[in-house]
């Protein structure tokens, strides 16, 4: 205790690199332009004025997947578009996290048939799960919000 | 399944042109992610450095199969998918849907409902056209037009969101007439929006009209004659900036469109320009449209009475055997229209949205397929884009407005 | 019933083999597939059908042989009329013949019956799969093929379904 007082002054702060390295990662995640269907209008509304997401550090949504951390998978997929998110995914580079956005990124929604892949964590590992059809955008702030809660918990040894 | 096919250009001779073959144009692949193609939608190009010599939409990929699933649920289980399909004109693809379901089981309307749904519609027109004009804005470079048509946007779902408790996939729009009566707060909503929106339309005019480089990247650009437009069966506001004066609100008018005054903005260049004024002056005509009908709305019931196809109050069901009886064939089995087909077709913020609609006599449908303006409109793409540059295609193929979502189902 | 959409009709009758039915106020022509490009090009040079709306199909499979009828609906822009035009196609290895040098908005469409149903039609210059992938077996929209739905995955279930789920590898 003594140090830090002695050291504040000087400008010096001490922490664990975990919580340091975690804190960095939150306040800056980018996410990628992946909107499919209708949750797409949702997560653009909640970028927009009403909602800000900047607030939380997503100023931009770059549309290059070699740029973001974040996958927010917006809208159904299907099995045509099936391999190309999975390259996408595969071209992030680590660390990365999805998001599942709206019942038919969860677990397929309305739409149980041969098109439509029923969940997409049956291709890439999903991190949180969105509910709603499509979610209000308070919701997908609350599901950002929570990956941020469980990317402060992650260790050292997840870590790549 | 999870691989992704390489094809080579042997497999494409018949669509590109001969130059492709001895590497004189490039082909390049502006892929189903890509901010700017407005949904998952895939364009092959085919390149002379930056001119275009052909482009080949490649749509599919976001197949849902709709109608496929349609057969296996009641028609007021179908009716919950169709407000997915185009995305942003939820409210417009229920009316279509209940206007074959009313034509195929000669349901009545009550007038209050017919008045009710062409306010809902056309507030829906409006919240579509604003979020084009944010986005093919935005393709343009004109960034701050999205926050702003985005802000209009949110006063369009609240009213959604006061009427029905959803923003967007409301489902409120339902066979013989409303789900339920609108609340009291709804008369002032729409009233504010209503005073809202000229001043917030004419500041979107003067952010655009004068500016130079708008005009230059959309005046003579993808221009469309009429005979291209009837050739590909086009509609709605890309066939109005052609000069044909085609709006089915006028010549086949449905849900009471006759009772109001309004005029249909028409004008003849057909180039990227023209289909932009078209929109925009669209805006104008709906706020007209709804402040006629938000004047002259009648009082009454909202649903039809005819109770073998519309559930009785719950007030009456303990009362009324015969209500009882109703409510459990509707909840277990669903309505049964008689054996028929018909066509109901309305007029999308794209163009004509029609459903074509088979019943056997049993409570699913047997065939119902939908006529969805994106699937024709992108047709026209490689015509419109013959000797434009990479850069003018994104203007083209924003001015189409096309929602994928709608050309696939 | 217009006056012009009664012409059409009662000439159609006279000069071919068609039958006219009507439900609702629509009227449906009934027609041989042999005639189909025949009688497209007379509805719209000489009728005025200049827009051809949608091609599609529906399947009778197995109530009635032949089993898939095939529909245009046509729209007459200068008079404000639509007619819808049918025919009877069998089962196997159905064919017809492309209309698409008459009405170009009949490319994309008869694609697309092409992908969901398995209608070939002669004629036609890109006949490739639209909507499913290109290396997708079988036809959807058809009666016989099956749904495709999952299992809805309850508590009392929930292990078996796991299994079966395909999960990613990282």
């Amino acid at each position: 205790m003594g140090l830090e007082q002695k050291a504040g002054n000087m400008g010096i702060v001490t922490t664990k690199l975990e919580s340091l390295v975690n804190w960095s990662r939150t306040n800056a995640m980018w996410p990628m332009l992946f909107g499919l269907a209708c949750c797409a209008i949702e997560m653009m509304a909640a970028q927009a004025a009403d909602y800000d997401m900047s607030r939380f550090g997503m100023e931009l949504m770059r549309a290059s997947p070699r740029q973001s951390d974040l996958m927010i998978v917006a809208g159904r997929v299907s099995r045509k578009m099936a391999p190309v998110v999975r390259k996408l995914y595969d071209q992030m580079p680590a660390p990365k996290w999805v998001i599942a956005m709206g019942d038919c990124a969860s677990c397929g929604g309305i739409f149980n048939n041969y098109a439509i892949l029923q969940g997409v964590d049956e291709i890439v590992p999903v991190d949180i799960y969105v509910a709603g059809c499509p979610p209000r955008p308070e919701g997908l702030i609350h599901g950002v919000l929570t990956l941020h809660e469980k990317v402060r918990k992650e260790r050292f040894k997840d870590w790549a | 399944m999870v691989d992704i096919r390489e094809v080579s250009v042997d497999e494409l001779r018949h669509l590109v042109s001969d130059r492709a073959m001895t590497g004189e144009t490039m082909l390049l692949n502006m892929g189903p992610q890509h901010p700017s193609t407005h949904g998952v939608l895939r364009l092959l190009l085919e390149l002379d450095g930056e001119a275009v010599v052909n482009v080949i939409p490649d749509i599919g990929f976001l197949h849902t199969g709709v109608e496929k699933t349609a057969e296996s649920k009641n028609y007021q289980q179908a009716e919950v998918m169709t407000d997915r399909l185009d995305y942003l004109n939820p409210m417009g693809n229920n009316l279509t849907y209940c206007l074959a379901v009313e034509k195929l089981t000669e349901l009545d309307v009550p007038p209050r409902a017919q008045a009710i749904r062409v306010i809902l519609a056309e507030i829906q027109r409006i919240s579509s056209h604003l979020l084009w004009l944010g986005t093919s804005a935005l393709d343009l470079g004109a960034m701050s037009m999205f926050l702003y048509c985005m802000r209009e946007r949110e006063l369009a779902l609240d009213i959604f969101e006061l009427v029905s408790g959803q923003r967007m996939m409301t489902t409120y729009i339902r066979p013989g007439g409303l789900w339920r009566d609108v609340p009291v707060e709804f008369e002032t909503a729409v009233r504010n929006f209503l005073k809202a929106m000229p001043r917030r339309i004419q500041e979107y005019e003067d952010l655009l009209e004068k500016n130079e480089i708008f005009l230059d990247r959309t005046k003579g650009i993808g221009i469309l004659t009429a005979e291209d437009c009837f050739q590909y069966g086009l509609t709605g506001p890309v066939i109005r900036g052609s000069g044909v004066a085609h709006d089915l609100r006028k010549k086949q008018p449905y849900s009471g469109y006759d009772l109001y005054n309004f005029d249909v903005p028409v004008h003849p260049e057909g180039d990227v320009y023209a289909r932009y004024r078209v929109r925009v002056e669209e805006l104008t005509q709906s706020l007209r449209i709804i402040e006629q009908a938000l004047n002259k709305i009648p009082f009454g019931p909202v649903r039809s009475n005819n109770r073998k196809y519309v559930p009785p109050p719950r007030s009456e069901i303990g009362v009324s055997m015969e209500a009882l009886i109703h409510h459990f064939k509707l909840w277990t089995e669903g309505f049964t229209p008689p054996a028929g087909h018909v066509y109901a077709a309305t007029e999308s913020p794209r163009g004509e949205l029609g459903v074509y609609m088979e019943s056997n006599g049993t409570a699913k449908p047997y065939r119902v397929h939908l006529v969805t303006p994106t699937f024709s409109n992108l047709q026209a793409v490689p015509i419109m884009s013959k000797k434009h540059y990479l850069a003018d295609l994104i203007g083209i193929v924003g001015s189409i407005d096309i929602v994928l979502g709608d050309a696939d189902r | 019933m217009s006056e012009h959409l009664q012409n059409t009709l009662t000439s159609m009758q006279s000069r071919h083999d068609v039958q006219v039915e009507e439900f609702r106020g629509e009227f449906t022509l009934f027609i041989k597939p042999e005639n189909i490009q025949k009688i497209l090009l007379e509805l719209r040079d000489q009728y005025d059908f200049n827009v051809c709306m949608d091609v599609t199909a529906v399947d009778y499979y197995p109530q009635e042989t032949p089993r898939f009828h095939v529909i245009y609906q046509l729209y007459s822009m200068p008079n404000n009329i639509r007619l819808q035009v049918r025919t009877r196609l069998d089962g196997n290895s159905p064919k017809l013949d492309s209309v698409q040098h008459i009405y170009s908005s009949a490319n994309w469409k008869e694609r697309e019956v092409y992908d969901l149903f398995g209608i070939r039609f002669t004629g036609h210059p890109d006949l490739r799969r639209m909507v499913m992938p290109e290396d997708w077996v079988g036809h959807p929209l058809r009666k016989d093929y099956p749904l495709g739905y999952e299992e809805v995955q309850f508590s009392f279930n929930y292990d078996e379904i796991m299994i079966n789920k395909p999960h990613p590898k990282d």
